[in-house]
């Protein structure tokens, strides 16, 4: 990684501590400042809140050409995180495609909260829960809850 | 003016149709590409009157759609210009390296009057060292030529290829400029890359994706790869695109359930005794009983291709067996098994043949040193080894096909070719695993195997395809 990556990186964190969003604490290692851990509690006025979530931020070598991969380490069912042992969160300015290098973490930060608040069912990543938001909001707000009270507590 | 046909200037004659099955293609080389992409750039320079180099930016920037671009360039000129780069002022004012006061590059944060920096006519300026970074992303990492946007926050504006010059080296230049070509091929529905690795070689083709429920577009290109036009994927005939897309994924999402025994060897049904398996052929002896049975059904070998016996078919149970949920979904899983046994088996099968002739095409060099055999004279094996290949693979994608047909009148012929073809194949198969010094005498019978395999495969296929076309095949999902 560049001295100038790091630096960028370095200067994020600098910004994120200053203006963390409501509900969010950042683990920062300095001797690994490309692995951010994330704790993050379920929005009040989402489905997931009382929850207590753990994510990992990581910043490949291209970073910021590149965007940060996200990815849940604790268990949530939502249409936009993999239900895998990755649990990864792959969509809007977290793509390749549409990340622009300027975007900063704190944006990514917002939006994932505001995907807890409000997930986006056209561009999920499990079409089945993606479905059953759509079609069947109290059985999917059901499970959502059932899995915060058995994963995220 | 002609529709959009990606060489409509050439000649060249197209192969005439011999079988149902077969489609009308034409293979274009690399430079033949490039030929027609500066055609088209010419007559098109004519039209607009602007010269050549500006006509490339328009037409890659309009996706390569001629009609679209010169009516939009004949009713607004200044945008159509204006948002591929290529406006007055930006010709006036050619893009240049700039140092401004109080700038701070928002991607690096680096600062100082000293600092070169770049924008376009949208004026998000950075850095010229992220800017260069970020082409070099686009470009060398993620293969992007003709839209690459600002890297301004929700900027939509291209990257012109003037504004591209000045900023990146030539190594960068050059990938740009192949990509470029590459997008010519890309935004052509009637042309496709070969897909197999390090080919140059495009196909055009005039079979549409609306079309595709109706026809398996399959091609050959000139470096021997046989592939969908269609979907790009290997040849998949006789299933359509929409039933391999969907297999596939069947295959992946139960690859647990399905646990496929790749092991190669099993018991004998007869006499318990341990079988290998080392060729691709199903037709099993067992050394020390002699009992002939098939690898696939484990069934008694003298009862296969007979009119009574079906290894292909699977028996569905009767509506009072299967009444209850549980033994639907089991019968469901053993309907799957079924098909993708045999899907997978003459996959497997295939590597197994190729592997025996690799052998036994090294030990016929061998011989023909010692004896007085030539080359030509061993070439009957590499067409027997091809023809094997070719027929497993359509054999492969039949149970594919058959795992999403629904029954109908047609099905029982349907799965007699199919059986047909298996038998042939079995047959020709099996001789690979005579010991060598008897395949030259055997050349004449496996010769006649070998045509007798063609024969069985233009048969199902044709058969698939003219049904297929005319609508006459039930299936189980929707295509
Ligand atoms: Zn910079
Ligand atoms: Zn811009
Ligand atoms: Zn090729
Ligand atoms: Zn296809």
């Amino acid at each position: 990684m560049s001295t100038g990556a790091k630096k960028r990186i370095m200067r994020e964190y600098n910004e994120c501590t200053a203006d963390t969003p409501a509900g969010m604490k950042i683990n920062f290692d300095e001797q690994n400042m490309t692995e951010w851990e994330i704790l993050l509690d379920g929005p009040d006025q989402s489905i997931y809140a009382g929850g207590h979530f753990k994510l990992k931020m990581t910043f490949p070598t291209e970073y910021p050409f590149k965007p940060p991969v996200v990815s849940f380490k604790t268990k949530i069912y939502h249409p936009n995180v993999s239900n895998d042992d990755k649990g990864s969160m792959c969509l809007g300015m977290l793509r390749a495609d549409e990340w622009k290098p300027p975007n900063k973490v704190v944006a990514v930060l917002r939006l994932i909260q505001a995907l807890l608040i409000e997930p986006n069912a056209d561009d999920a990543i499990e079409p089945s829960i993606a479905n059953e938001y759509k079609e069947n909001r109290k059985e999917f707000e059901k499970n959502a809850k059932d899995w915060v009270k058995r994963y995220a507590k | 003016m002609e529709d959009d046909v990606g060489f409509e200037s050439q000649d060249k004659d197209i192969k005439p149709t011999k079988h149902a099955y077969e489609t009308d293609f034409i293979v274009y080389g690399p430079q033949e590409i490039e030929q027609h992409q500066n055609e088209q750039i010419k007559e098109v320079s004519n039209i607009l009157g602007q010269p050549p180099e500006s006509t490339a930016i328009l037409l890659r920037h309009a996706r390569w759609n001629k009609e679209r671009l010169i009516d939009q360039y004949m009713e607004k000129t200044e945008e159509v210009l204006e948002s591929a780069g290529l406006d007055e002022s930006a010709i006036s004012h050619p893009p240049r390296l700039e140092r401004v006061k109080r700038f701070m590059c928002d991607i690096c944060c680096e600062d100082g009057p000293k600092l070169d920096t770049f924008a376009m006519k949208c004026g998000h300026r950075f850095c010229v060292d992220c800017y260069r970074q970020y082409l070099s992303t686009k470009i060398k990492g993620e293969g992007e030529a003709a839209r690459i946007k600002c890297p301004g926050d929700g900027c939509n504006r291209i990257v012109d290829s003037k504004s591209l010059d000045i900023l990146v080296k030539d190594d960068i230049r050059e990938r740009y400029k192949d990509l470029l070509t590459r997008t010519y091929v890309e935004d052509k529905e009637n042309l496709r890359w070969c897909p197999a690795p390090d080919c140059g070689y495009a196909v055009q083709c005039a079979v549409k994706d609306k079309d595709l429920p109706r026809i398996v577009p399959t091609v050959h290109c000139t470096c021997g790869h046989f592939f969908c036009f269609g979907c790009s994927l290997n040849d998949h005939q006789p299933a359509p695109c929409s039933l391999v897309k969907k297999w596939l994924k069947k295959c992946e999402d139960d690859s647990e359930t399905a646990n496929w025994i790749s092991a190669n060897t099993k018991e004998c049904p007869k006499c318990n005794s341990t079988i290998e398996k080392n060729g691709g052929c199903n037709h099993m002896t067992c050394r020390k009983c002699r009992h002939e049975f098939c690898w696939m059904c484990m069934g008694v070998w003298s009862e296969h291709g007979t009119s009574w016996y079906n290894c292909n078919r699977f028996e569905e149970r009767s509506g009072s067996e299967a009444r209850d949920a549980q033994a639907k979904s089991r019968q469901s899983l053993e309907r799957y098994l079924h098909y993708y046994n045999r899907y997978a088996n003459h996959e497997q099968s295939a590597k197994l043949d190729k592997d025996i002739y690799l052998k036994t095409e090294k030990k016929m060099v061998q011989l023909q040193t010692t004896s007085k055999m030539s080359w030509i004279e061993v070439q009957f094996l590499a067409a027997a080894s091809q023809a094997l290949q070719q027929c497993r693979q359509t054999l492969k994608w039949t149970y594919a096909f058959a795992y999403y047909l629904a029954r109908n009148n047609l099905t029982e012929i349907f799965e007699d070719n199919q059986k047909d073809l298996e038998m042939a194949v079995e047959n020709l198969s099996e001789m690979f695993e005579k010991p060598i010094d008897q395949l030259q005498s055997l050349r004449g019978d496996m010769m006649d195997k070998t045509a007798y395999c063609t024969k069985r495969r233009i048969i199902l296929l044709n058969d698939t395809a003219e049904n297929l076309k005319s609508g006459n095949w039930e299936f189980n999902v929707s295509l």
